[in-house]
């Protein structure tokens, strides 16, 4: 019997209980029919198409590795992986920064929920609305940041209709909407840190960057790397956002890799190929978990 | 990977020994002249909120612009030829000589009927997982039975499953189920299960007081009767938190309710506003009707946050994983 709670043992001399497993298989019946039906047989049957020729109205042909073959014979696939990457690099990166200076700022200036407040506002709207708004804000004639780029001297620039412009573009919106998130989730690693540390440093005459660079950060490396761990497993998985705004264009120049997988398994109906594709992205974040993962220790603190 | 990365609620967190000592020192620096690093701070800190909040700005301002005038004067920060014609015309509330005339499509959107899909098909999953899922919670917290971690660690492991994976899988199934362009349809993948519900609650079940359930069953009660009358009122609170997360993320979910939507029948507002935009006369996108549709789209749950601001603020952070 796996009596492994933690409580029970602090009364030693305890009657033998009733065995619970009948309710216990009641109470977990509805999660677990969710989990092996919409989780686990996915799973198996996504790697199983990715070997198939599929096109939803006649049932899956068995074609071995020729999905993959095609696959890595694609330019377009490469070109998607490609644009994907260049994607979560400026994303990851702005987002990081910012979200850090954001949460250094909070934890120094003030503990105002209504500040907290404001700075996650941009998350409750779904990504589909951030793209509109920006598609709007950023128009090549209209928008009010192109107005604000010619008051300034600037010429007006297209950045939703520019191969060079999109992904940067896209990248910076999406750090609008999720940097105030990411900087609670620093803020609070930050409430974290001890306060005499900071108070020590200071009478030995350290400065604010000193502080930075000696406490702060090196005690938040373990919060900072599940964050990196999360938000860049999130920003692989762009699509809401690019769907809305450019579809994949101008060219190929915004077509990541989820949007292609959207385009061949909906537009073209081969679910084979967008199965292959898929497990590609899963072997992707796999390994990126792992060697993140395993270069950052995510899992040990400074602190304890 | 028993310690999942991902942000878990502890209780409002008032501001510890930590902050105190923090608001300590900006006292005694405060004493040496002008403080100018704390004036560059509280810049780049107005500089950041400016940014966070301007496009809330702008989309209200749009909204309540003309989408004739918008074209001649773009850069006015106030509202240009005010009127309310764009939330007219999401809520079909013009007739189609007038919407063309003020730059709308003329054609009709049902945005009532997205709406009303949106609230069912969120508040039908919120209750229902939150519910499941403390249900499953229960049992690997507090009930005993044989194979019950390796059970959790399976559940445990599925957070690890991106979602792209299993939306083409799925959408075989419930094309297979016959259930495309339903509410169901939308609704069933996340209905009965989220780990992290799960995982979540669990956490929370785990620091129930024992002795409390002990003495309930000491008097007769059954562990049915334990988990409804006293397991769930006193986490009330974590529950009501998870339940407020959940529904932002039905309400905000794209993807799949595109996959499985094709007509107003199903059709959820984060679908509908995509259409919308896809929607574009040939006069130039209908701005003004545009932004009056994201900031209903976005309003429920911008009120959502402002009653409950508090509580979902405190709420994000790192506790399980300490």
């Amino acid at each position: 019997m796996t009596t492994a709670t933690t409580s029970t043992r602090s009364a030693p001399p305890r009657r033998r209980k009733k065995d619970d497993t009948k309710l216990a298989l009641l109470f977990i019946a509805p999660a677990t029919v969710g989990l092996l039906a919409f989780l686990v047989w996915p799973l198996l049957t996504g790697i199983y198409y990715s070997f198939t020729e599929y096109t939803t109205l006649t049932p899956p042909q068995w074609v071995g590795f020729e999905n993959y073959q095609a696959m890595f014979a694609d330019p377009v696939f490469w070109n998607s992986l490609k644009v994907t990457v260049l994607y979560v690099l400026i994303n990851i990166g702005v987002q990081t920064v910012v979200a850090l200076v954001i949460a250094v700022l909070m934890q120094r200036l003030t503990q105002s929920t209504l500040l907290r407040s404001l700075v996650l506002a941009p998350y409750l709207v779904s990504n589909v609305v951030a793209a509109i708004v920006f598609l709007w804000i950023l128009d090549t004639q209209l928008g009010i940041f192109n107005i604000f780029l010619q008051w300034i001297g600037f010429d007006p620039i297209a950045f939703w209709a520019s191969e060079t412009w999109v992904i940067p573009t896209v990248a910076l919106v999406n750090v609008w909407r999720h940097m105030g998130y990411t900087a609670l989730l620093l803020f609070a690693g930050l409430q974290a840190i001890p306060g005499h540390l900071y108070e020590a440093a200071r009478t030995e005459g350290a400065g604010e960057i000193t502080l930075f660079r000696r406490i702060t950060l090196p005690l938040l490396r373990p919060i900072l790397a599940l964050v990196l761990i999360m938000t860049i497993i999130g920003s692989f998985q762009v699509f809401d956002t690019i769907s809305v705004t450019t579809q994949g264009g101008p060219a190929d120049a915004s077509r990541v890799l989820q949007m292609y997988i959207y385009q061949n398994a909906f537009a073209e109906y081969q679910f084979g190929y967008a199965s292959a594709l898929s497990v590609a992205l899963l072997v992707i974040l796999m390994v990126v978990t792992f060697t993140q993962y395993w270069l950052t220790n995510a899992g040990k603190s400074d602190l304890d | 990977m028993t310690t999942a990365p991902h942000p878990v609620t502890d209780e409002v967190r008032e501001p510890g020994p930590a902050g105190q000592q923090i608001a300590d020192r900006h006292v005694t620096r405060a004493k040496r002249g002008i403080p100018w690093g704390r004036i560059l701070a509280w810049a780049v800190m107005v500089i950041f909120l400016l940014i966070t909040i301007f496009p809330f700005y702008w989309m209200l301002r749009t909204a309540l612009s003309s989408n004739n005038a918008l074209a001649t004067d773009p850069g006015s920060l106030l509202p240009v030829g005010l009127n309310t014609g764009g939330f007219e015309r999401v809520f079909g509330m013009q007739d189609v000589e007038t919407a063309i005339a003020q730059g709308g499509s003329g054609a009709s959107i049902n945005f009532w009927r997205y709406l009303l899909n949106s609230v069912a098909v969120a508040t039908t999953v919120t209750i229902v997982q939150t519910f499941s899922c403390a249900m499953a919670a229960y049992a690997f917290s507090r009930l005993r039975w044989r194979g019950r971690e390796t059970v959790f660690l399976i559940f445990l492991g599925s957070l690890m499953v991106p979602q792209i994976f299993t939306l083409l899988p799925n959408f075989i199934l419930i094309k297979n189920l016959g259930l495309v362009d339903t509410l169901l349809g939308i609704m069933l993948p996340t209905l009965f299960i989220s780990s992290f519900a799960i995982f979540f609650l669990r956490q929370f079940f785990n620091n129930v007081p024992r002795e409390v359930e002990e003495a309930a069953l000491i008097d007769g009660a059954s562990k049915v009767r334990v988990f409804f009358t006293l397991i769930l009122p006193m986490s009330s609170a974590p529950l009501a938190t998870l339940a407020l997360l959940t529904y932002m993320t039905a309400w905000n979910e794209y993807f799949w309710s595109l996959m499985v939507s094709y007509t107003d029948q199903s059709r959820v507002l984060t679908v509908a506003l995509g259409v919308f935009r896809a929607q574009a006369p040939g006069t130039g996108p209908d701005w003004s009707g545009l932004m009056a549709a994201t900031l209903v789209a976005a309003a429920p749950m911008l009120i959502l946050f402002a009653l409950f601001a508090k509580k979902i603020v405190n709420s994000i952070g790192f506790s399980g994983i300490k």
